[in-house]
């Protein structure tokens, strides 16, 4: 059986700081392809014949067409694939299983970081502000907490992958992944209802005395967009409200 | 009124804010709590800044960045808003409203930006795949590079254009603005918290128990406004 090649702590490290970068040339083309390249590349100088040998093109090439990813766990793959080339496995089978990550990943992803992890932050910086707790304090609530999850979801991910190559598969079924979303979105609601009313009530400096119409306002306006959830953005919804607004405060 | 000297630290913030929503490193230094901090940060007052940024995090919650979909540019647009609102000595009665405004058109036009950047890439890789199928490395980490200094370009120049723009407009409106403080201020912080609610609601109504725990938690948040 072939000697596994050990990545040095220099490769490693160059391959977690250029998942940093991942999206850095995304397109509608090759979507993530070209980043997934990009980040594997330094492990791809150990392949026999060094850097620019045709097992180091061979595999650059294969590795820098279309991909899509979460771009978190998209250093999962970074990893696998990597281990994958430097494992010597068959360009066909690489290819596969390239594509055959793409969806796990993306949609593992989008669930526990863009639709778990980070509204479940902000809304608890949105509570630190409404306990008025100072600026530096929220920013560390929101950045520490935030990034903490960021970076540990990066550096296992890209572990996960070295270590397990083409058999990454087993790592992705983690309690983890499969339950963390469930459990974030109920802390999110928790402390999104806690943080709403502090938060409003802390912007809302001269308008204090009109608190009890906000609030009824808000409950109203909060359910007629939770109800045109997929018809109609609220935000931009908004910007068309506020810009009458201005207009009116200006015209009248 | 703004000057150049203003203008050139917020380009440059609302470049690497710019920068972070997408490209590097994605550690959500560019969400408006923390970018619109930073900018009135650096013009001296970063609690007004808060003040933007809590009422832009509220209207950012609905718009998660989901792989290839269209969303606003958060970084750049936070540190218009925050710049905006701390360039002012005291807050007239609309500020907070104009200052937010601005933000939400800025975030717009950055999100329309960022898609013709992704096209621009997409034009290159096409132009030079012949060269990626052959594993030049220096083309990958050509694509790479460009597209990252385009990226932040993009963010800086955004910021210096929407801040040339606003800032004027920002002292006519409030020149002319004639509404009650209390109401500005309401009207602005209730369109905010009802996208707000209604983006926690469609996050997190999937999840078992989720809607109890959010009317629990309005609950608790009223008693300690109530209390304060």
């Amino acid at each position: 059986m072939k000697d596994r090649v050990e990545l040095p702590v220099r490769t490693r490290l160059a391959m977690f700081v250029r998942c940093l970068a991942i999206q850095g040339a995304w397109n509608y083309e090759t979507l993530l392809g070209n980043g997934i390249g990009f980040c594997v590349e330094p492990a791809l100088r150990l392949l026999p014949g060094g850097q620019d040998g045709p097992a180091y093109r061979a595999a650059l090439a294969r590795q820098s067409q279309y991909f899509n990813a979460h771009p978190y766990m998209a250093s999962v793959a970074v990893g696998a694939l990597a281990r994958a080339e430097l494992d010597g496995e068959p360009p066909a089978r690489i290819e596969r299983f390239r594509t055959a990550l793409c969806g796990p990943l993306g949609s593992v992803g989008d669930r526990l970081v863009w639709a778990a992890w980070l509204p479940a932050c902000s809304v608890a910086a949105l509570a630190a502000f409404g306990f008025g707790v100072g600026t530096g304090g929220v920013l560390l609530v929101f950045l520490g907490i935030y990034n903490a999850g960021h970076l540990a979801l990066r550096a296992w991910g890209l572990a996960a992958g070295l270590d397990h190559g083409m058999k990454v598969a087993s790592a992705l079924a983690g309690p983890v992944l499969r339950q963390g979303p469930a459990h974030l979105a109920q802390a999110a609601a928790l402390i999104g209802g806690i943080a709403l009313p502090l938060a409003l009530d802390q912007v809302i400096g001269p308008g204090r005395a009109l608190f009890g119409i906000v609030l009824g306002a808000v409950a109203l306006g909060g359910v007629v967009l939770a109800r045109l959830h997929g018809r109609a953005e609220g935000w931009k919804i908004g910007v068309g409200l506020l810009a009458l607004f201005v207009l009116y405060s200006v015209a009248r | 009124m703004i000057d150049f000297v203003q203008v050139l630290p917020l380009a440059l913030l609302g470049a690497v804010l710019g920068l972070d929503v997408v490209s590097f490193p994605q550690a959500m230094i560019s969400r408006p709590l923390v970018a619109a901090t930073l900018a009135s940060m650096l013009l001296g007052d970063p609690v007004r800044g808060m003040l933007v940024g809590a009422t832009l995090e509220m209207f950012a919650l609905e718009t998660l960045p989901f792989g290839a979909s269209r969303y606003p540019e958060w970084g750049s647009a936070a540190v218009v808003g925050g710049g905006l609102f701390a360039f002012h000595d005291n807050a007239s009665a609309g500020a907070l409203t104009v200052a937010v405004l601005a933000a939400l058109a800025c975030a717009w036009i950055g999100g329309w930006s960022m898609v013709q950047l992704r096209k621009l890439n997409a034009k290159l890789a096409r132009q030079r795949h012949e060269a990626v199928a052959a594993g030049s490395k220096r083309v990958v980490e050509g694509l790479q590079v460009f597209g990252l200094t385009a990226d932040l370009v993009r963010g800086g120049v955004l910021t210096a254009v929407m801040l040339s723009i606003f800032t004027p407009l920002q002292a006519y409106v409030l020149g002319t603005w004639n509404t009650d403080p209390r109401v500005s201020r309401a009207v602005v912080v209730g369109v905010a918290a009802s996208v707000a609610a209604g983006a926690v609601w469609k996050v997190v109504h999937a999840a078992p128990g989720a809607r109890w725990l959010l009317l629990g938690g309005v609950a608790v948040g009223l008693a300690l406004v109530a209390m304060q």
